[in-house]
């Protein structure tokens, strides 16, 4: 861990060990925001003065020696659709804007806050999440920090760039066909998709509530494992929210892969990547000593399925607005809203149907491994602007599909981990660590693996500064 | 040419059965986007889902 940018972790300890203060920690981050933002375009809102007067509260409870939590003095952000109190939640459209504030933290934010973290922003997305790049119309487009000429990805672009910048060591985000892992995957971080209904939703804005899942982002896997374990636990404001008792993941960060079945995901998930996205996916296969390969079935029509109740149920949600004021939305996201609220109910119901028949064919699948590999994305990072995609020897509308590998994955809800393969001097690539249903902890295992190989790495990115 | 045309006339029909106005302009992006929608729909309505399955909604009361 680059001791410049220490992760959470680090952060925590050195808070707790009054090595250094809170309030110092906030500063410095608050500092780099003002420094960076501007041309990464990440954040829509810095809270700096509840910041800094929630890190004066938490440094004078250390110096009483109270007891603070494990993620004391740790700046956080979130994606613009979680409800922070007092703040009108935008979900990254104009329409949002007119809405009151919101009058509570969303769960995960409270849960966060419990720990000890401090809220620092809200960060940019695609309009009402529907899409895959943050070229937002109403509130800009969100750089790579790799590359500010590239897009950082989506829908939560605002939650990747920042965390691969060092704006902030985590922050969260949503996915509902791949949001939190394709930026992290182009930003080059950690992205954390746990298992649908793991962690609350209460309190953020939905798009699509049969795959709306909600997540986090990070330098380090003992980050996301801390993290995720301060997030668990039920949530009755949530009614996809389980009820099972949480699984702590840290524990279990350091146990390897000894005993692990790991496969990498053929047919669909290798066609249409591009060279250096395989040769990444080659490069951690042999790292694990992975040979066995494994085919999930019908994954096409799986993200057939995706895209068809992900419109209907986006569109349905949005319809009063369409209807009254179409003008303002993002011209991106509109015509397909507009087309969405068209669909047939009976394609909807057969999707639906098709969701539970392959939910038991990759059930079954699991009964042969432990963990499945596949690319993230097709290819590295796209052009701002860029509208076509060459898959396969054909040119393809870009938005839909550079969520053709994690569609299918969300679509039944498994809990996916896209870890940024380590390639100095080149754009990140991604690879998705998938297991079965409720297996986070196998999922965290085999990244720490990766990372304590080097294999994987999110070291910080330094982008040009503000012009 | 003809089926082309056919959607674009189905797009406004559906549109007017939901009460979702279409101006003239936003036409031929909505069409585009639910022909597109339609291609993807074939994937999915092609597929012999046996009669068993049941949708994967679930609602608990």
């Amino acid at each position: 861990m680059n001791l410049a940018y220490p992760d959470a972790t680090r952060l925590a300890e050195s808070v707790r060990g009054q090595e250094v203060s809170a309030k110092s920690v906030v500063a410095a981050t608050l500092a780099r925001i003002a420094s960076y933002n501007r041309s990464l375009n990440c954040f829509t809102r810095v809270l700096a003065e509840s910041a800094i007067a929630e890190a004066e509260r938490l440094d004078r409870a250390i110096a009483e020696g109270q007891s603070v939590g494990l993620l004391a003095g740790v700046p956080f952000a979130v994606k613009d659709l979680f409800d922070v109190a007092g703040q009108t939640t935008l979900a990254g459209s104009k329409i949002n804007a007119d809405r009151p504030p919101a009058s509570q933290d969303a769960t995960l934010i409270r849960r966060l806050k419990q720990a000890g973290a401090i809220l620092v922003g809200t960060l940019n997305m695609d309009e009402y999440a529907y899409g895959f790049v943050t070229e937002n119309s109403h509130y800009g487009p969100t750089c790579n920090p790799h590359d500010l000429k590239r897009i950082a990805g989506g829908s939560s672009g605002g939650s990747a760039a920042a965390v691969a910048a060092g704006l902030a060591p985590i922050t969260l985000g949503s996915d509902t066909n791949g949001s939190i892992r394709v930026p992290a995957a182009f930003c080059g971080v950690y992205g954390f998709k746990p298992t649908y209904g793991r962690l609350s939703r209460s309190g953020t804005y939905l798009f699509a509530a049969s795959f709306d899942h909600v997540g986090c982002f990070a330098r380090s896997v003992r980050d996301l494992a801390l993290t995720f374990d301060c997030l668990q636990g039920p949530d009755a404001t949530d009614p996809v929210c389980s009820d099972r008792p949480p699984t702590a993941c840290l524990p279990h960060l350091s146990q390897g892969i000894a005993g692990l079945r790991i496969a990498v995901a053929d047919d669909y998930f290798v066609q249409g990547a591009e060279p250096s996205v395989l040769a990444a996916l080659e490069q951690v296969a042999d790292c694990l000593g992975v040979r066995q390969r494994v085919i999930i079935p019908e994954a096409a029509r799986a993200r057939a399925a995706a895209f068809v109740i992900t419109a209907v149920e986006g569109s349905n949600l949005h319809l009063a607005d369409l209807r009254q004021r179409p003008q303002d939305f993002d011209p991106a996201t509109r015509d397909r809203f507009l087309a969405g609220a068209l669909i047939p109910a009976n394609w909807y119901v057969q999707a639906q149907r098709l969701r539970r028949w392959y939910r038991d064919q990759v059930r079954r699948l699991f009964h042969q491994v432990d963990i499945i590999l596949a690319p993230t994305t097709p290819c590295v990072a796209p052009l701002m602007g860029q509208s076509t995609l060459q898959l396969e020897g054909e040119e393809v509308p870009l938005r839909q599909h550079l969520g053709i590998y994690t569609q299918p994955l969300s679509f039944v809800g498994l809990p996916v981990l896209s870890v940024p393969v380590h390639r100095p001097g080149q754009l990140p690539v991604g690879l998705q660590v998938i297991a079965a249903p409720y297996q986070e902890a196998l999922v965290l295992r085999v990244a720490a693996a990766l990372e304590a190989q080097g294999v994987v790495a999110a070291p910080i990115v330094e982008p040009p500064p503000n012009p | 040419m003809e089926a082309a045309q056919n959607l674009e006339a189905l797009v406004k029909q559906l549109a007017l059965l939901i009460d979702l106005p279409l101006d003239r302009d936003l036409q031929p992006g909505v069409v585009e986007q639910f022909c597109q929608i339609a291609a993807i729909a074939q994937l999915v309505m092609e597929f012999p889902v046996p009669e068993e399955i049941e949708p994967a909604s679930v609602f608990e009361p």
